[in-house]
């Protein structure tokens, strides 16, 4: 659609100021993922920043046509498996190859213990502890650092309050650009919306 | 050729079993929109009622579960000798019972895992059911060596805490292996499966009617909205526990055998107890996965998502491992005899020939003869027989267990110390008992939490092809084979 123009950034009149406040955004809807793969193109391509799609499935494509950036996510699972492998390695030398004292929380004390003639840092035996915490750790890390990254969990958002979109997590594709746009204009971007081929565009109160 | 294309399903059950080059097999039957498989797969647990075979099964499931209690309580207000245990046989029913639950517990992680890393689409029909029958079983195999220890309140001494006594575990025990092994491979999987449910439980919130619903299913699904910016991670996050948890169910049975392995005892002192054990781990998960699904999807109509494709893809993985199975238990043999070690000669010849011959016989024809029934493709797409066959996979499995730990202990390096093992009824009140506790969880979980992955089955439908429309079709043609990766 190439007859589509970006907004310009102008106050209209007709969008008064109190009315954006008090909105979350316009909320569009689509019917197929492949609808929503262009109409996704079409609002980055307009400069739009504080938009987002809410889809019942991950649609192939949409990442890129969206724009998003790799997540991190990746880096940190890494660090916290290494984090994990030394941490257990940590633990076994200490508490069965030293006699030391030392003071985490409380004072504790190794505890080397000669059995079967086994050596006290015994390396080869510490392996399986080793690889089950840097799995662990990793897991741990991939879970819950996905979901603070997402900002979940929360117990509402204002999406949530919206009958419409009760559908996102079942057959439609959902397009929202939120108030807070410095492009967004109430007028403007529904016209917009609906241009992109949305069978609906509507408010979201905040 | 176009005899599997979903546009000609309306209304029947399609053979999907069959291959043609070229073309996809449907996944999902018998509906072409994502709105059907919501709807499906949430009426189960939006149901006023279940079906009375549901309440049947979820009775007996209970009574048993009782027994597990009484019996759990028993031994600990009497203590560890109101099972059969003596010495030389220290371990019989507690362990096997133990091997043979997380047995059981790697089919889940493996059909989420492996076969996510491998791009097998069709697990997205059974992999939510099987990861919650792993999460049950890992819980039933917990019990057993919790409660074998005697002492249960000072059970927390199997994880390094800092007490007064300054002592630690030893970590040089394969014993305390498990207890990282089993406890990571517990925590892992459920993360997994939890982190599958998230987007599904949205879907239940956003449908439910009544007040608690919203709030339960509300809170789980943790404000959970479909945004796509969450996807993203979401889709990375699940990709990298698929990477972790492959290598990890690989390694759960293998430190599991450790505990065999590691030991001096002949029959035990295998190098290859490691692979032969992961493999008969799959071996007799998926055979309850089977035993499983099969009834799961006739009770709550799921047929068509669930389909017989599902079945005879389980069925041949059944036969696959099986075969393995049986090549470790001839190389177990071969080795014996190889190592000109006479003890170890004596632990096998004793194992077929012994006084638990047959224990070994039942082992042998219910894991290495009759899977491999499932060369047929006639036996691999028969609903009766596949039941019958993965419960005789899975009483052969247990056997597995009993025969190794038993018969190797039984017969020791003095024969003045043999002993044959006698189960007394706590023991079988316990082995039954933990029945009772996996189907009553995995029973409440089919009632109440979305047992098919709704946001995973969608993105196998061909309409999910972003490219779907632009072929021109809207009515769920196969999409094509170049179709890039979900």
């Amino acid at each position: 659609m190439t007859t589509l123009e970006t907004p310009v950034p102008t106050i209209e009149p007709a969008d008064s100021l109190s009315d954006s406040v008090k909105i979350h955004g316009l909320l569009a809807e689509f019917e197929t993922p492949g609808d929503i793969l262009k109409a996704a193109e079409q609002v980055r391509q307009a400069g739009y920043r504080w938009w987002d799609c809410c889809t019942p499935f991950p649609v192939h494509g949409l990442d890129r046509a969206m724009g998003i950036k790799p997540t991190i996510l990746p880096i940190m699972v890494f660090f916290a498996g290494l984090t994990g492998l030394i941490a257990a390695f940590v633990l076994q030398a200490f508490t069965n190859s030293s006699g030391m004292s030392v003071w985490a929380m409380v004072w504790v004390t190794g505890y080397p213990y000669l059995i079967s003639g086994k050596p006290l840092l015994s390396i080869p035996a510490f392996i399986p502890v080793i690889f089950e915490l840097t799995i662990l750790f990793a897991a741990l890390t991939c879970v819950f650092g996905m979901l603070t990254m997402n900002g979940l969990p929360r117990l509402h958002h204002p999406l949530l309050g919206n009958d419409r979109f009760r559908r996102a997590t079942d057959d439609r594709f959902y397009i929202v650009i939120e108030a807070r746009d410095p492009k967004f204009f109430r007028t403007r971007t529904e016209a917009f919306l609906e241009s992109l081929g949305a069978v609906a565009v509507e408010e979201v109160q905040d | 050729m176009s005899s599997i294309r979903a546009d000609q399903v309306g209304g029947r059950i399609v053979d999907n079993t069959t291959e043609v080059p070229g073309t996809r097999a449907p996944l999902v039957l018998n509906m072409t929109t994502f709105g059907q498989v919501t709807a499906q797969v949430s009426k189960v647990s939006e149901a006023g009622r279940a079906p009375l075979a549901w309440y049947v099964a979820f009775a007996g499931s209970l009574g048993l579960l009782g027994l597990l209690g009484v019996c759990v309580l028993y031994l600990i207000f009497t203590g560890v000798g109101v099972w059969g245990l003596n010495t030389p046989v220290a371990w019989a029913y507690d362990i096997t019972n133990f091997v043979f639950w997380v047995g059981i517990g790697h089919a889940g992680t493996l059909i989420s895992a492996i076969l996510f890393l491998f791009r097998q689409k069709w697990r997205t029909g059974i992999n939510r059911f099987a990861e919650a029958m792993t999460i049950f079983a890992v819980m039933c195999a917990g019990i057993f060596p919790g409660i074998h220890v005697g002492r249960v309140w000072v059970v927390y001494w199997l994880f390094p805490l800092p007490n007064q006594m300054e002592m630690w575990p030893q970590f040089r025990s394969p014993l305390l292996w498990d207890v990282f092994a089993v406890g990571t491979y517990f925590t892992v999987s459920l993360l997994f499966w939890y982190t599958g449910l998230i987007p599904d439980l949205a879907t239940l919130r956003d449908r439910a009617k009544g007040r608690l619903q919203q709030v339960a299913y509300g809170l789980f699904a943790l404000g959970w909205r479909g945004s796509n910016r969450h996807w993203h991670r979401y889709e990375r996050a699940y990709l990298l526990l698929a990477a972790l948890s492959t290598p990890l169910v690989l390694s759960v049975h293998s430190v599991v055998s450790f505990d065999f392995a590691v030991s001096q005892l002949p029959g035990w002192h295998t190098t290859i107890f490691p692979p032969y054990f992961v493999a008969g781990a799959i071996f007799s998960g998926f055979a309850m996965v089977v035993t499983l699904a099969v009834p799961a999807r006739e009770m709550f109509g799921l047929k068509n998502l669930i389909t017989l494709r599902h079945l005879d893809n389980m069925n041949k993985v059944i036969l696959v491992t099986g075969s393995m199975v049986g090549y470790a238990y001839a190389m177990e043999f071969f080795i014996a005899w190889y190592s000109g070690a006479l003890y170890e000669k004596f632990a096998f010849v004793n194992r077929a020939f012994g006084q638990y011959w047959w224990a070994y016989l039942l082992m042998v024809s219910c894991n290495v003869i009759t899977p491999q029934l499932f060369w047929f493709k006639a036996i691999r797409t028969s609903i009766p027989l596949m039941f019958f066959l993965s419960l005789v996979v899975n009483v052969g499995m247990w056997f597995e267990r009993f025969v190794i730990i038993v018969s190797s202990l039984a017969n020791d390096f003095l024969p003045s110390s043999w002993e044959f093992f006698t189960p007394t009824w706590v023991d079988i009140g316990t082995m039954a008992g933990a029945f009772g506790l996996f189907f009553t969880l995995f029973l409440l979980f089919c009632r109440f939490l979305p047992m098919i992955a709704m946001a995973e089955v969608k993105m196998v439908m061909p309409a999910a092809n972003a490219h779907h429309d632009e072929d021109g079709n809207h009515h769920g043609t196969p999409a094509p084979a170049t179709g890039g990766p979900s």
